[in-house]
């Protein structure tokens, strides 16, 4: 299974963690340090694999990004770089050809639709289309929520006049 | 894209963004956190919106790393806010803040349970996630029938269903009972008829998670599995937007295979047919394109149905097909192939006999072993270590040999334990051993552990043809104008015991062999200069008719080093010094080393723990290990021999039991109780450890035991104090109930681990607990170190602290389950309240297959922990002791019946527990003046001063003086020091004919009488 998700930028800026495994917070910072500098310094034509602890931890640098997965050593570690190709994919087909700098100013759009391909360390769906579907969805009743509050507090601005 | 609204929080991240050092990003942060904890303070004025902002502005900082200590309780209160916004944020910030152990996540379980329950799906959703990520025990035992019925249910819409599934998949790792109900493994195959691809895929993880643990329950799943992936493999009515850079949903395949792994065997021929044929299609038909993403993806299921092969153990034909396969993956450019194929050829050494075929390979593999990538430099020293046997052992390990000059420092270690192991295993003759040993050492002295040189001196001298090649080379190396300081180790070793043989080959006579080795003695540390002088010992000895001129030397570097501060060189200084005078004599106690019992290889025990770390508990060994076939007899020999009665060498000592010193008298009767009590673990307490550290280093001190001035208390007394207290309740209480024995002795490793700060606290053939502990003023920080030496994985764990009223204790949670030759560390705080001699008690249990094990084990969080070093001079001495005028500040007691020891070995024994002596204050030279300090909560640090008189004519007894500012404090300190200095355990287990000369002439009123130390409760009680 999936240990934990980490986005780590080429300076090392962490741009999102999603854990799977109980860590305590120092453990996180800990597995953070370690693994933004053995990911980061490696070059650019070795293969996506690092064992560490372990674990296995697999890896793959978009632009200046590099997003981390670690799991079992006897996972399938292709099927782990699928994972986050797909991933990218997803969030690139929401966004748009997607940037770290979207990513910075809508983390939390990467939380939700995480959560959408991963659940429990495990893949949840592997169509970007229904998990788009999703994640519209919900930025709907999002959105109905908040027309609602505000036609509410019209109301009540007009009633209290 | 801006965050809709927000614009706090987008403020803030430019903020961040445009901070220009990591200071001001603190300030900011800083700030922010204020503004945050101060808004939060007065709740009921924040709007939903606004405590929605603060969250992700929270977790936006959490995620930047710096502690956010507060505000949990917010995220998690939004979990209950009605509307979707709110309870969509409280549901993600919670799940990314917390962990599963964390005690607010409880408050949130009704809520939780709500929303399971309700009908809104969207709530369903959230909450389904938030349980499937981080949900813990708790979680599994009060929501598992609901999810599973959602799971179940018929009018769930797939976006709920597939949470539900994988939801149910993380409450079934936390507690594995949520499935064990009737008709469940009929429901789970319901399950994989399942339409929409998003369930079956969530279905098909759960399903390996379930055959993983035992897969007899869900045989009727095999042909489902077997038609999902036909269906897969054909691009049968797979929907488009399923399929991955035009192959059917890549991770649904590689998931199915997986579950067919965990079958044993596919019974049915045309189950086993289609799947074959399904298989054959995927080996052949995998291409190399251009694009990665699909190369990856087709390639991760090319893997999947390698491993499937193998481990359906298929007709030779497909079986050569797949090595070849393995051996074009090895050699090609792209290095994810390359690593896999190494990985996967190591794989197939486990379980196929194929072994032949792969050793065509071994060039290519050696290539890979000097590729930049340490990964793959890694997996291909694994193969050749896997692929290593006597036809090509020589190859294999020259070639090890030469890439340990240019390896990097990461892998130097795990590179020269494997070179030595093969070495050891695989040698065609001796002497290539000893010489690929020396090599090792001269090449990567840093990384050759001393277990390396251990197992060399253990061959040598259990072999004489090979005594005087190994004397030869070893003098060969000191020739070397700069060694390593192992070399100079095991050179000085081999040439004290076999220099001799040498006889009178140039540059070997016993002048010059001192003569060499004497000139690294300026560069050598301390535990090396202790072998030197055991060396010259020997030298010396062997030395006929006898050299004045070198014994003169040599008795004067024993001179010298008699005032050496080290207690260990101290010690055999003196010792060497008075036994070499004893002309004669010398030849029957300095006499060779006695052969070493056979017995397993240290080395071959720590690559299996290394092996941890390296090799893979696929399902393909875990089967290979189920059949017990020899390529893992490794593993399983060790275990035998763990279970077994451990050889030992206790006796062993590089002295024949001189009648000369008492503590070896101590021993040797120690030894015949233990013969007359037939009490097995006797001779074994000897040494604690049953490494070989212990077993090397200690037969060349004069005593036997290892480094017995260390821990007089330990070594002088060995075994009779912990077989004392065995048969007390210190003992697996579920030993009736099992058959598991622990390994060691369970007291003496307590007794141990009261003068030192880490080491084995207890361990069985399933289980080694381990300890380390830093200690700091009144506080502790002790790590439980919990090993599963097993391949399968020790469940229902349990620790239970339960300390003494003087200690706050505060242990970390332990996690249920430890997997398969795992390690879990477990923090535990301590912090030291008031002064007591009472122990804190751990009540560990664990289940092993049926075995439920409880052993109840002493934590050495003793007095002593507290106390710290001091020294100080007369004029602050005299002072203080005047100060403290008398009871019960000032306590004074005449103790009989103590243990005889001479005076050093008392101020030893005290300065092991940090009581540190001051020499020279009494001017009267048979008392001892020591001072420590004490710190606890409630006396703060507190100086402590205590005397003792002795009597020269009569060492059973003494009279003591403690005084401290605290009268609970001085006490304790008081009786504590009594407890080390009395022996009453020894006094209850003589048996009265011999109790004479040793048990003490009468107890002290405090101490238990002999008769009350009979009764194990009143014994316990006086030892806890």
């Amino acid at each position: 299974m999936i240990h934990f998700v980490l986005l780590i930028s080429r300076q090392g800026k962490v741009r999102l963690t999603k854990w799977y495994s109980p860590y305590s917070q120092k453990e996180r910072s800990k597995v953070l340090r370690e693994l933004s500098g053995l990911v980061i310094s490696r070059g650019p034509k070795l293969c996506n694999f690092v064992e560490w602890r372990g674990l296995k931890v697999v890896y793959k640098r978009y632009a200046s990004l590099y997003f981390c997965i670690c799991n079992d050593q006897e996972d399938n570690e292709l099927e782990t770089l699928s994972i986050i190709h797909h991933y990218v994919e997803t969030l690139d087909r929401y966004f748009g050809s997607v940037c770290e700098l979207d990513l910075i100013f809508n983390f939390h759009k990467a939380y939700f639709i995480l959560d959408e391909v991963l659940l429990a360390g495990m893949m949840q769906e592997t169509s970007k289309r229904t998990t788009l579907r999703l994640i519209a969805a919900q930025e709907e009743l999002v959105e109905a929520a908040k027309e609602e509050a505000s036609s509410l507090s019209n109301i009540i601005a007009q009633a209290t006049k | 894209m801006a965050m809709s609204g927000m614009r706090g929080l987008s403020v803030f991240i430019s903020d961040i963004r445009n901070c220009q050092n990591k200071e001001q990003e603190r300030l900011r942060v800083d700030k922010e956190l204020g503004n945050i904890r101060t808004r939060f303070k007065n709740e009921k004025a924040l709007t939903p919106y606004e405590k929605k902002k603060y969250v992700w502005k929270m977790l936006y900082i959490y995620m930047l790393g710096y502690d956010v200590d507060f505000g949990h309780m917010e995220a998690v209160s939004l979990i209950s806010a009605p509307k979707y916004p709110e309870k969509q944020v409280g549901y993600i910030v919670t799940s990314s803040l917390l962990n599963e152990n964390h005690d607010f996540l409880r408050l949130a379980i009704n809520t939780v349970r709500n929303d399971i329950i309700g009908r809104n799906e969207t709530f369903q959703c959230l909450a389904l996630t938030m349980v499937g990520n981080i949900g813990g025990r708790e979680f599994a035992e009060s929501l598992a029938p609901d999810v599973q019925k959602l799971l179940l249910s018929s009018s769930c819409r797939p976006l709920v269903r597939k949470k539900a599934a994988l939801c149910l998949l993380r409450l079934y790792r936390k507690n594995p009972d949520v499935v064990n109900v009737d008709g469940w493994a009929d429901r789970m195959a319901q399950l994989l008829d399942e339409r929409d691809l998003g369930v079956l895929t969530s279905s098909m993880s759960l399903l390996v998670a379930l055959v993983s643990n035992q897969h007899e329950a869900y045989w009727s799943c095999l042909p489902k599995c077997v038609k999902t992936l036909e269906r897969l493999a054909r691009n049968q009515d797979i929907p488009q937007e399923y399929t991955y850079y035009g192959i059917p949903s890549p991770w649904l395949q590689v998931k199915t295979m997986r579950a067919l792994q965990y079958f044993p065997t596919i019974e049915d021929p045309n189950t086993r047919r289609s799947l074959f044929e399904v298989l054959q299609r995927i080996l052949m038909g995998t291409d190399v394109v251009k694009n990665v993403n699909k190369n990856n993806a087709s390639h991760a299921v090319l893997f999947e149905a390698l491993a499937l092969v193998m481990h359906l153990d298929a007709e030779k034909e497909m079986m050569s097909q797949c090595v070849a396969l393995l051996g074009k993956f090895i050699a090609v450019r792209e290095p994810n192939i390359r690593y896999l194929g190494l990985e996967n050829m190591t794989r197939m050494l486990m379980v196929t006999d194929v072994q032949d075929i792969i050793k065509r390979h071994q060039a290519q593999i050696i290539t890979s072993l000097k590729d930049p990538d340490i990964s793959i430099r890694r997996r291909a020293l694994d193969l050749l270590y896997g692929m290593c046997d006597v036809t090509n052992a020589k190859d294999i390990v020259e070639e090890l040999l030469q890439y340990l000059s240019t390896a990097e420092f990461a892998m130097r270690e795990e590179l020269s334990l494997k070179a030595a192991i093969l070495a050891e295993k695989f040698a065609p003759d001796l002497s290539w051993y000893v010489d690929v040993i020396l090599q090792l050492i001269d090449k990567a002295g840093d990384f050759v552990s001393d277990d390396i040189w251990f197992r060399v001196v253990q061959f040598v001298t259990n072999n004489e043809d090979l005594q005087p090649y190994a004397a030869a080379k070893a003098r060969e190396y000191l020739d070397k104008p700069a060694i390593h300081e192992t070399m100079v180790k095991v050179s000085a070793y081999l040439l004290g015991e076999f220099g001799h043989l040498l006889g009178r080959r140039p540059g070997c006579s016993p002048k010059e062999l001192f003569n060499i080795i004497h000139e690294k003695l300026p560069t050598v540390s301390i535990p090396t200069i202790s072998i030197l002088l055991s060396t010259y010992a020997k030298i010396l000895m062997h030395c006929q008719p006898p050299d004045l001129e070198l014994q003169n030397q040599i008795w004067a570097i024993f001179k010298k080093y008699e005032s050496s501060i080290e207690v260990e060189i101290q010690q055999r200084a003196v010792e060497y010094f008075a036994l070499s005078r004893k002309g004669e004599a010398l030849m029957d106690i300095l006499a060779e080393m006695p052969k070493f019992p056979e017995r397993q290889s240290a080395l071959i025990k720590k690559a299996e723990d290394t092996e941890v770390d390296t090799a893979e508990t696929s399902a393909i060994k875990l089967r290979a290990q189920q059949q017990s076939q020899t390529s893992n007899a490794l593993v399983v020999t060790d275990q035998s021999q763990a279970n077994g009665a451990p050889p030992h060498v206790g006796q062993l000592s590089l002295v024949k039991m001189p009648i000369t010193s008492s503590n070896v008298d101590d021993i040797s009767a120690d030894q015949r109780l233990s013969q007359d009590n037939g009490t097995l673990n006797n001779i074994d307490s000897q040494q604690p450890s049953a490494d070989l550290l212990g077993d090397l280093l200690g037969p060349l001190a004069i005593e036997g035991p290892p480094s017995s001035s260390g821990h007089p208390q330990a070594s002088s007394n060995p075994g009779i104090e912990g077989t004392a207290v065995d048969a007390t309740a210190i003992v697996p209480a579920g030993q009736d109930a099992s058959s598991v024995q622990p390994i060691g002795n369970i007291a003496e490793r307590f007794q141990a681990l009261c003068v030192k700060d880490s080491g084995v606290l207890y361990e069985d053939p399933y289980i080694q607990i381990g300890i380390k502990a830093e200690w700091r003023a009144h506080q502790g920080h002790l790590v439980l170190f919990l090993g599963n030496k097993n391949t399968s994985p020790l469940i229902a764990v349990q620790a239970l602290i339960l300390p003494p009223i003087h200690l706050k204790m505060e242990l970390s949670l332990v996690p249920d389950t430890i997997p398969p030759r795992a390690q879990v560390q477990c923090p535990l705080e301590i912090i030291n309240l008031h002064p007591s001699r009472d122990v804190a008690v751990i009540d560990f249990s664990y289940k092993f297959g049926n075995d439920m094990v409880n052993v109840k084990l002493r934590l050495p969080a003793v007095l002593n922990k507290f106390l710290q070093p001091i020294t100080i001079s007369p004029e602050e001495f005299f002072p203080q002791w005047r100060s403290l005028p008398g009871p019960p500040l000032k306590l004074q007691e005449v103790v009989r019946g103590v243990r005889p020891l001479p005076l050093l070995e008392m101020a030893n024994l005290f300065n092991s527990f940090h009581l540190i002596v001051c020499p020279g204050l009494d001017p009267n030279p048979n008392n001892i003046v020591a001072s420590t300090t004490f710190y606890s909560e409630s006396t703060r640090a507190m100086l402590c001063l205590a005397r003792v008189e002795t009597d020269p004519a009569d060492r059973t007894q003494l009279r003591m003086t403690v005084a401290s500012g605290d009268p609970t404090l001085t006490f304790e300190l008081k009786e504590f020091i009594k407890e080390q200095l009395v022996s009453i355990p020894l006094a209850s287990r003589v048996p009265p004919t011999q109790a004479a000369p040793m048990s003490p002439v009468a107890q002290p009123a405090s101490a238990p009488s002999p008769a009350a130390s009979d009764d194990p409760g009143a014994l316990l009680a006086a030892l806890l």
